[in-house]
Parts: structure tokens; C-alpha cells; sequence
């Protein structure tokens, strides 16, 4: 089943045909709009006119997570605040997150890119699909919910946490569909399994997955815990949210929906553009995005392009499962973890010095994180209340940025390993 | 009438409170009392000691995340009702504790008790004045 067969399954002279249109129209509306594109334009002599063909695209320098953070909240915008329906926020690598809007038209298209690949994995209107992704500034709740909602879908957006009541809803509202991050569905399946809610009295068929990458044997795991065929989609804040890319049935490989979002890969140290079957950085150009525009945005997210046409029947290239990241970011619960956001709160704290360490694990199927810190100030140990206080108070402060709760330890000064160079700060104990 | 004690920052794992003595030992430091709290990750140390400032140096340069503060000590009857008088007394005036350790050893009949406060001054005067013992740090320090 397609959701628009005539994209698609488009022949690869048509899709250049129609990229390179919409290349043209979308370097001309950033140029003219965005002042930060503009200059970047002027300093090298660069002109829209001057981009005639796909791989004129070289031609145009490339736009990184920091160009968002120093543009925050609203300076990429491309068009007036008045059409701007909706904003979202994802992690930045400092304090600031970073901001992203949409149009009426940018929704239009974001809900139709996701409807592409719930159609793929195999939903329809006769599916009741239940949103287990934490609703909010993060964009993969919205995103789903609305690209379910278009494909006619019954959306049940139960949102994430409280297990036990997702368990009620999953068997008595008789979901067909869940829809959510691999881990947290996973550590679901623990929860029905102690209910005793078996296949049977849950009528689950397919999982869609992202917001994190899961290898294939913990895909395995989960199909077979729940019964359940699952499929990967990739997307991210920056260029639209969920809905850049999603596996069909067959599995093998995410189908970009590259009428909407242009894809190249790249060496991430010279920048120069590889062929096609490399491996390398992931660079994704916007080719329609009224709001916030996106020329040659580094994904730092590393893959491979396939443009054999699928079994499936569409000939949309396909990307490889993220095989890793070029930056340190981590992904925690399917949130955006830079430690550099960690550091923002401690340095500069009282009491405590300079140096850390996170510890990534897995509780059962969670992720968990742990920010060790030396504790260098020996007047906190008149009062055991302030030594607790201290641990609260940066709790909170990295909660306040981070999103997610990570637990906090006092260490003794100078146990935590001192580093030449590049320091190494995260141990991630999730996948050994 | 202050007696100097040693407050160490601990994390819960084997072997740092022997770090913390082995210091000591090398020093020559004696230790006549402590007390420890802690929670499932970290615990503070709290030492009553002949040398304080010499305890104090030797800890740091070992890396220790260290605090000296004055405590008051003092010597109660050794039986029922002992404790209570002296307690009674800090609490008539709303001296509050902010915690108390007992002794390791003792002297005679009489038990020995180290008491935190927030006014160390005021708590040595009105215990004094209502006839307990507060030790002084040199007889302390010698214990």
C-alpha cells in the first residue's frame, strides 16, 4: 500500500526534475528572507541564480546545530510570526535549546511525509494506534499524532509514562498500533507480560519506532515480545521532525521522503560530497520549508544511501540505520544529550569543581544517566542537609536542561579521571 | 573551652575510610573519637583528634575534601538520666543540636559526649552555668 504512489514510486529523471525545481525555489526563498543565509551567500559571491543543476548544491556552504543556537530563538525564520502556526524545541549544545517553526503548509507537508511511512509499515484507517512518545517541545509526538490523524488512523495519545494505565488502554481500546521509542516499548512489554496481557488480549500488529536507534537484535526482541512486525524511522527537529525517512514491511532500509528533504552524504572531515553506497555524514537539505528553511544542514547522524529501488515497489532512496554519530551527542529515553549541556550547569556552580563523568546504563530496558562530581568545598560537610541540598539543586538545574532527570553523585576531588586533549567524559555502559 | 574536630567527605566505597586512618597513622595522628553518617552514596567523617591542624594539612594534601569546625565536648555522669540533664539544659535555652556523637573511651565514671551547635559560645556558657563538665580542647585533644 502507498500513501502517494505517484511520489513514491516517481522514476529517478522525474524526482531530479522536481528536486532541483524545488532546490531553486528554496535557496531563492532562504537568500531573500533569512539575513544569516544571505551573508553566507554574499561572502562567497554565491547567488541563487547560480544554482542550475542537483549538484550546484556543493556549491552552498553547510548549516550546523551552532548556526541554530546563535540564531535562537526566531532569527532563521523565514517568514513573518503571523504564519507561523506552530513551534518546536529539541536539545542545542549548550543551555539553549534550539527552536524550530512551521507553517500551515509546513505542517501540511510533515503530516503527509509521516502518513508516507505509517502507510509503508503497513497501517490504514482501520488501525487504532496509541502515541506512547512524550507529547511537548519534542517533535516526535506531535509529528506522529498528526500524520496518523491524515492517513485517518484513531490516535490514542496516551503520551508517555504511567505504564499501568497504557496497559488498560493498550487492551481495552484495542490498539493495533504503538507508537513510541524502542526502549520504552520494550520495557512496556515487561509490564504486560507481569499483567499477564498476552497476545490476545492485546491486539498489537505494528510498532513505529524512532526517536533512537535500536540494533536489529533488540528490534528482534521486541517483534517477538509482542508479536509485532516493528519498523524504524528516522527524523529530526532541525529539518522537520519524524517523518524524513521510514522503513516499509520489508524492512531494509528508510525510504527518504526526498521530495521533501534532500539527501547527501558527505566526508565529515573534508566535507566533500561521497558516492553514492559510502558511508559517511548524513547532510539533509530542506526543499520545501517555508518556516525555517534548512540548505545543507549537518545531521552528524552517519549512513549509507541506496538507490535501488525497493521490493516494496517505491523508488525512493533508502538510508541505512544510523550506524553512529560524528558529534558526542548522546540519545537518552529518545531525548538529545550533548555533555556539553551537562557542563553548562556545573562549571561555574559553587562547591563543586569543574570536572565530571556521565555514566550512561540501562535499568532493565530504560536508559539511565548518572553525572558524577567532585565535591571540593569542605564547608558544605557542617550540615549533611546541605550536602543533599547541593545534590537536589543540580539535579534540578540539569533537569531544567537536559529534560530528563539524571541522578547526581558526589565524589571525592580528583577521582575523576583528568584527561590530555580531549577529554572523555561519557561512559556508556548501554550496549556492552 | 572549643574542641577543633575533622569533618571528611567520603564516597561509599571500600576502602576510603582506610585511606582516611592510614593518613592519619603516617602522620601519627590519634584519633579519640568519630562518628560517621552516611547515605547509600556518600558519608561524612567526623574526627576528634590530638593534632587537628596537622590532621587538617595531612588530609588535604591527600586530596580529601576536608572542613575543621569547633565542637564542644563534655563529660556527663555515667547513668540514667545523664545525657538527659545536659540535653534539658541546651534545650531550655533553644540551643539546637545539629548532631552529637559519644566518645570512644572515658574517663572514670563519667561519660564523654561531642556536641555540634550552632552558637558553640552560648551552648559553653549555659551548660557551665547549670553545673556540667565541658571539657577543654587540650584535655580533649590528650584523651
Amino acid at each position: 500500500m502507498f500513501w502517494n504512489k505517484e511520489v513514491e514510486c516517481i522514476n529517478r529523471t522525474e524526482m531530479d526534475n522536481l528536486q532541483l525545481e524545488r532546490l531553486k525555489s528554496i535557496v531563492k526563498h532562504a537568500y531573500e528572507n533569512v539575513s544569516f543565509y544571505r551573508n553566507r551567500f554574499d561572502e562567497i559571491g554565491l547567488k541563487p541564480e547560480h544554482i542550475v543543476t542537483l549538484k550546484d548544491i556543493e556549491k552552498i556552504p553547510f548549516t550546523t546545530k551552532d548556526d541554530l543556537r546563535d540564531n535562537y530563538p526566531y532569527s532563521l525564520f523565514a517568514v513573518p510570526m503571523k504564519k507561523i502556526v506552530r513551534v518546536h524545541a529539541s536539545s542545542g549544545t549548550t543551555g539553549k535549546p534550539i527552536v524550530v517553526g512551521y507553517t500551515r503548509k509546513d505542517m501540511e507537508n510533515w503530516s503527509e511525509s509521516v502518513a508516507r511511512l505509517i502507510v509503508a509499515a503497513g497501517g490504514s484507517e482501520d488501525d487504532i494506534a496509541q502515541v506512547v512518545f512524550g507529547y511537548g517541545m519534542f517533535t516526535g509526538g506531535f509529528g506522529l499524532h498528526y500524520g496518523l490523524e491524515k492517513v485517518g488512523i484513531t490516535v490514542v495519545p496516551s503520551s508517555s509514562g504511567n505504564s499501568e494505565r497504557q496497559m488498560m488502554f493498550l487492551e481495552d481500546f484495542g490498539s493495533t498500533i504503538i507508537v513510541g521509542t524502542p526502549s520504552y516499548v520494550l520495557y512496556l512489554s515487561e509490564i504486560a507480560e507481569e499483567m499477564g496481557i498476552t497476545k490476545g488480549r492485546h491486539k498489537l500488529r505494528i510498532g513505529l519506532f524512532g526517536g533512537e536507534g535500536h540494533t536489529p537484535e533488540m528490534r528482534a526482541e521486541i517483534e517477538k515480545r509482542w508479536g509485532i512486525l516493528a519498523t524504524e524511522n528516522y527524523g529530526l527537529s532541525e529539518i522537520v521532525g519524524p517523518g524524513v525517512s521510514g522503513e516499509c514491511y520489508n524492512q531494509c532500509g528508510m525510504h527518504i521522503n526526498e521530495d521533501h528533504y534532500y539527501p547527501e552524504i558527505i566526508d565529515s572531515d573534508s566535507g566533500k560530497t561521497l558516492e553514492e553506497g559510502q558511508k559517511g555524514e548524513l547532510v539533509l537539505t530542506t526543499l520545501t520549508k517555508e518556516g525555517i528553511p534548512m540548505l545543507r544542514y549537518r545531521t552528524k547522524d552517519i549512513t549509507m544511501l541506496n538507490f535501488e529501488p525497493c521490493k516494496c515497489g517505491r523508488t525512493n532512496v533508502r538510508m541505512n540505520k544510523v550506524l553512529g554519530r560524528t558529534d558526542d551527542m548522546l540519545i537518552i529515553k529518545g531525548v538529545n544529550v550533548f555533555p556539553s549541556q551537562i557542563e553548562s550547569v556545573l562549571v561555574g556552580m559553587d562547591h563543586v569543581g569543574p570536572h565530571y563523568q556521565i555514566i550512561v546504563k540501562k535499568k532493565g530496558y530504560m536508559d539511565e544517566i548518572e553525572v558524577l562530581v567532585e565535591l571540593i568545598d569542605g564547608n558544605m560537610l557542617e550540615k549533611f542537609s546541605e550536602l543533599e541540598n547541593l545534590e537536589k539543586d543540580i539535579r534540578h538545574k540539569l533537569r531544567a536542561v537536559l529534560q530528563i532527570d539524571a541522578k547526581v553523585r558526589l565524589v571525592e576531588p580528583k577521582t575523576i579521571e583528568r584527561f590530555v586533549g580531549k577529554a572523555k567524559r561519557v561512559v556508556d555502559l548501554r550496549n556492552v | 573551652m572549643h574542641v577543633k574536630q575533622i569533618s571528611v567527605f567520603l564516597e561509599n566505597k571500600s576502602g576510603r575510610l582506610a585511606e582516611v586512618t592510614k593518613v592519619l597513622a603516617s602522620n601519627n595522628i590519634d584519633i579519640s573519637a568519630l562518628s560517621i553518617a552516611d547515605t547509600t552514596d556518600f558519608g561524612i567523617l567526623r574526627l576528634i583528634v590530638n593534632d587537628p591542624e596537622k590532621a587538617e594539612k595531612a588530609l588535604k594534601e591527600s586530596e580529601f575534601t576536608v572542613s575543621c569546625t569547633s565542637v564542644i565536648a563534655i563529660a556527663i555522669e555515667d547513668k540514667p538520666g545523664g545525657l538527659s540533664k545536659a540535653l534539658n539544659i541546651l534545650e531550655e535555652k533553644a540551643i539546637g543540636i545539629e548532631y552529637m556523637y559519644a566518645f570512644v573511651g572515658k574517663t572514670s565514671d563519667e561519660a564523654l559526649v561531642i556536641i555540634r551547635v550552632e552558637d558553640p559560645c552560648k551552648a559553653v556558657d549555659v551548660l557551665m552555668n547549670n553545673g556540667i563538665k565541658v571539657l577543654s580542647s587540650d584535655k580533649v585533644y590528650k584523651l
